[in-house]
């Protein structure tokens, strides 16, 4: 089997700028991910990445993809991840499509939205449940909506919802919401949000989509009629992948200043690192920085097969 | 003969925007449903797609959910 000089797992700001570093070092590399442009693809206006005064997420991403693409990089698309271990001096990589091989691997695979664990949120996913406002809010133009969070995400998607939704509830699980004190004030002004503090959900219910939503609110069950529930608890590291690797208490991948994580070979980068500040130009300089460490580390290194 | 597209959408979603710009690297003549500014079209799409998720897309009769590029290279023939 093909022995690769580098893997990169993951097509986000990080690993995108990764494959562009290892291209300029001619590193015989591949780039496997399920999706291209990872969060930054997600996210609405952005504007604080050096060189654009303004650009929306979609368009920095496609920016990020042509960039990638110039160097004609092999690219597995729509693949997914399955298992990363070290076996001697080796890293496989084994995915839901095929089984590679690698002298490194660089780890650069993101977050994604935390879900509830509650009973009904897997049935009713795009059914009325929705892990993003800014995507599907517009869908519920009149509607009552709930929301499921209490931090800046979660304020950020009821903002958007106040001016669609007929009626906005806040779900949240501690005494009352974080987040900026900014979008605090403008909830409180709206006339359509009701917050429940001290809430979690039980239940999602309905028929062919969502009808209600049950909470336990400071211990006692309400059922709320609901068209819509917008999911804004969080992020998760994707990483059920790679379990040997050391994580912090997050369950981020620890690396070091050279993004060298507990297992040497295997570097990792971006959002799903324990890196303080999760920013599109972070991960960006992260992605850079792991392939320069993967450049020294493989110049460094004498294999024997 | 070119298949029939539409591509049904919000203005703010990201996949759309990426589904839409897929499209026209293509070269694919689409028609743009915005499903914010229309609420029989947004009931039109649940009832076809059981779902309420965007993007859709709608080629020659075959609903694909959410920007699935492999299932939509495949219904395009390209």
């Amino acid at each position: 089997m093909h022995i690769y000089d580098l893997i990169i797992i993951g097509a986000g700001p990080a690993g995108i700028t990764a494959s562009v570093y290892a291209a300029r070092k001619r590193l015989d590399f591949l780039v496997i991910s399920l999706d291209i442009g990872g969060q930054a693809a997600w996210s609405g206006d952005i504007e604080n990445y050096t060189g654009y005064q303004f650009i929306t997420g979609p368009e920095l991403a496609q920016k990020f993809e042509e960039h990638m693409r110039k160097y004609d990089t092999a690219l597995k698309e729509n693949e997914e991840v399955l298992e990363v271990k070290k076996a001697g001096e080796i890293i496989l990589v084994v995915t839901n499509k095929a089984k590679y091989q690698s002298r490194s691997v660089i780890i650069a695979s993101g977050k994604k939205s935390k879900e509830l664990n509650a009973l009904g949120e897997k049935e009713f996913k795009n059914r009325g449940l929705s892990y993003c406002a800014t995507c599907d809010g517009p869908l519920f133009a009149g509607k009552i909506v709930a929301v499921i969070g209490g931090g800046n995400s979660a304020l950020d998607a009821a903002l958007q919802l106040i001016k669609i939704a007929k009626q906005v509830y806040i779900i949240n699980n501690t005494d009352q919401l974080g987040g900026d004190l900014i979008m605090r004030q403008k909830l409180a002004d709206a006339a359509n949000v009701i917050i429940f503090n001290n809430s979690k959900v039980l239940l999602v219910s309905g028929d062919k989509f969502v009808s209600s939503i049950k909470i336990a609110s400071n211990n006692q069950e309400k059922e709320l009629a609901v068209q819509g529930i917008f999911v804004e608890i969080g992020l998760v590291p994707n990483v059920v992948f790679v379990k040997d690797v050391e994580k912090n208490q997050n369950n981020e991948i620890k690396v070091n200043l050279r993004n060298e994580t507990s297992i040497s070979g295997i570097f990792a980068a971006g959002d799903v690192t324990n890196v303080p500040e999760k920013q599109i130009i972070i991960a960006a300089g992260e992605g850079s920085k792991a392939a320069l460490s993967v450049f020294h580390y493989l110049s460094g290194k004498v294999f024997n097969n | 003969m070119a298949k029939s597209v539409k591509v049904y959408s919000t203005l703010t979603c990201p996949w759309c925007i990426r589904a839409k710009q897929f499209l026209k690297e293509n070269n694919i003549e689409f028609q743009n449903v915005d499903v914010s500014g229309d609420q029989s079209a947004a009931d039109d799409l649940m009832a076809k797609t059981g779902q309420m998720g965007v993007p859709v897309l709608d080629i020659d009769g075959e609903m694909i959910i959410g920007f699935d590029k492999e299932k939509i290279k495949l219904a395009l023939g390209i």
